[in-house]
């Protein structure tokens, strides 16, 4: 399967609004099928009916003239390790990948549109574009949603509007959220605050890799808490007005980064370019690490140009699962270190 | 392998310490551990979960809180899917779309405090929504009806008022 050995995904294109700094923009719908139970409490029977019937929902001619040719799977059909390429890839939760036999996937050959079946909600539709396009992601979102209601019956309520396993999640049943690349931010010691005042919009800015604070290359996630007594507009508003001022904090942090200790900043992404491009072994937290600050210096015309979409493919590419995957075999930490070294000093080459 | 402190329980803990360039490394077992002061992270196991939190949110009964049965009897148990009040509380999860009705007022309460509302205003699905897409409609031309007049634009307003009336009446129908 292309979707378990290729790095490459649209969303990594590097392109779209504010891409310096946004890598990509996600929304995410829930939704439940009426009168049948949520997964957790369905039985194995319930559980492919509502497979079936939401297999059958996507491969209509109409959704497929619509959204293109969708893979389709259950998920106990993959190795542990392929299951978690997929977690690697944002395609799947944490959660999804357990094993359990209930859970179903489903996804367009672009990895752009992706379903969960069965996992907290009987479906969880997302929608992955590069840079900050919410509000593209979510036209796109609503329109496979309005498809797939066409042969489905969702659980809704005219007061509480969407159904959904968690009230966490009732009412829209959306999460809109942005995964902005923040060394600028972090380097000046800003996140602590940052993570505080998001707080108290209802908002909520976590690591993407990790927890809190320390998260790994300098990745996180801006999503919505709220999910009802709001308008899908108004939710995703929020996060791109939110996102927008995180954007020019991050800049001014840069520009304050360059300006006031210029030598010693360039000095360090040098060195960690160099480290990048000759390494012979690399663990995970390291290359994470250097990738962030030799992104930085890329963005900030210290380094040589490299194209934005090599660093998220590289998020991908460098992972566990993946370099395991595409050995197919069992590799040891010490050979996946070397591998992982190999990859991105291909992958760095200036042409 | 032993503490090397007290000799009798097993070691849990690897401490380094690196003090004037010496290094000295010590495998000691927890409680020997809080007694020298490396007490950091022992011990504490939070509380603050997830699935806490939400129970909090549900209205936990303060009776049941302290080991003491509520009124049991009264306890709901959803028809469709056979999830109970005790387990909804307890895990913050509903069991099926008829778990909203069955517990209605439980969840209305944890809505509210979750998200500051109870009332849903975003996309409803064309199938169910015929009645909320007019109930919207008129909403939205009320709201205009009152810029118009704001405005002192009378001959809008009188248009936007029929508009009003005949979706009213179409509801009725």
């Amino acid at each position: 399967m292309n979707l378990l050995t290729n790095s490459f995904s649209p969303w990594m294109a590097g392109t779209g609004s504010d891409a310096d700094i946004v890598v990509s923009s996600r929304i995410r719908l829930a939704r439940n099928l009426k009168d049948i139970p949520f997964p957790h409490l369905m039985d194995e029977n319930t559980a492919n009916n509502v497979t079936k019937e939401i297999e059958k929902a996507i491969s209509s001619r109409s959704f497929k003239q619509k959204f293109g040719k969708t893979e389709f799977f259950k998920l106990v059909s993959l190795a542990p390790i392929e299951r978690q390429v997929l977690v690697e890839k944002h395609l799947i939760s944490p959660d999804h990948a357990d094993g359990h036999p209930r859970r179903a996937f489903a996804c367009t050959e672009d990895e752009r549109i992706a379903l969960m079946i069965n996992e907290e909600d009987h479906i969880r539709l997302q929608v992955l574009l590069p840079g900050l396009e919410l509000r593209q992601a979510y036209d796109i979102a609503n329109m496979v949603d309005d498809k797939l209601e066409e042969k489905l019956f969702y659980a809704f309520s005219e007061k509480y509007g969407y159904l959904t396993a968690c009230p966490t999640n009732t009412g829209t049943g959306i999460r809109a959220s942005t995964m902005l690349h923040l060394p600028g931010l972090t380097y000046t010691n800003q996140i602590p605050s940052l993570l505080n005042i998001t707080a108290k919009l209802g908002l909520t800015v976590r690591g993407l890799y990790g927890e809190g604070t320390k998260a790994r290359g300098d990745l996180y996630q801006v999503s919505n808490q709220i999910t009802l007594g709001l308008t899908e507009e108004e939710i995703i508003e929020n996060v791109i007005s939110v996102t927008r001022q995180i954007i020019n904090q991050e800049r001014m942090a840069r520009e304050v980064l360059y300006r006031e200790n210029r030598y010693a900043l360039e000095d360090e992404l040098w060195r960690s370019y160099g480290i990048l491009t000759n390494a012979r072994m690399i663990s995970s937290d390291e290359a994470m690490n250097l990738l962030s600050k030799v992104r930085l210096g890329v963005e900030l015309k210290i380094l040589p140009e490299i194209e934005r979409s090599v660093f998220n493919e590289l998020i991908v590419a460098t992972a566990p699962a993946y370099l395991t995957n595409l050995a197919q075999r069992n590799l040891e930490p010490a050979e996946r270190d070397r591998e992982r070294a190999k990859i991105i000093r291909e992958k760095l080459k200036i042409n | 392998m032993l503490c090397e402190r007290c000799g009798k329980n097993p070691a849990t803990m690897h401490i380094t310490r690196v003090i004037n360039g010496q290094k000295t490394e010590m495998n000691i077992c927890t409680q020997c551990a809080q007694e020298l002061g490396h007490t950091l992270s022992f011990n504490f196991s939070p509380q603050l979960t997830f699935q806490n939190l939400l129970k909090g949110l549900m209205g936990q009964d303060v009776l049941s809180e302290f080991g003491i049965p509520g009124n049991v009897g009264e306890r709901k148990k959803c028809p469709v899917c056979g999830l109970t009040e005790e387990q909804f509380i307890n895990s913050g999860f509903l069991g099926c779309s008829q778990c909203y009705e069955t517990f209605k007022d439980r969840v209305e309460q944890a809505l509210r405090k979750i998200h500051g509302s109870a009332e849903h205003r975003g996309k409803f699905p064309a199938k169910t929504g015929g009645k909320i897409k007019v109930l919207r409609e008129i909403e939205n031309l009320k709201k205009a009806l009152n810029e118009a007049v704001s405005r002192e634009e009378f001959e809008k307003a009188a248009e936007l008022r029929d508009k009003i009336r005949e979706l009213e009446a179409s509801l009725k129908d």
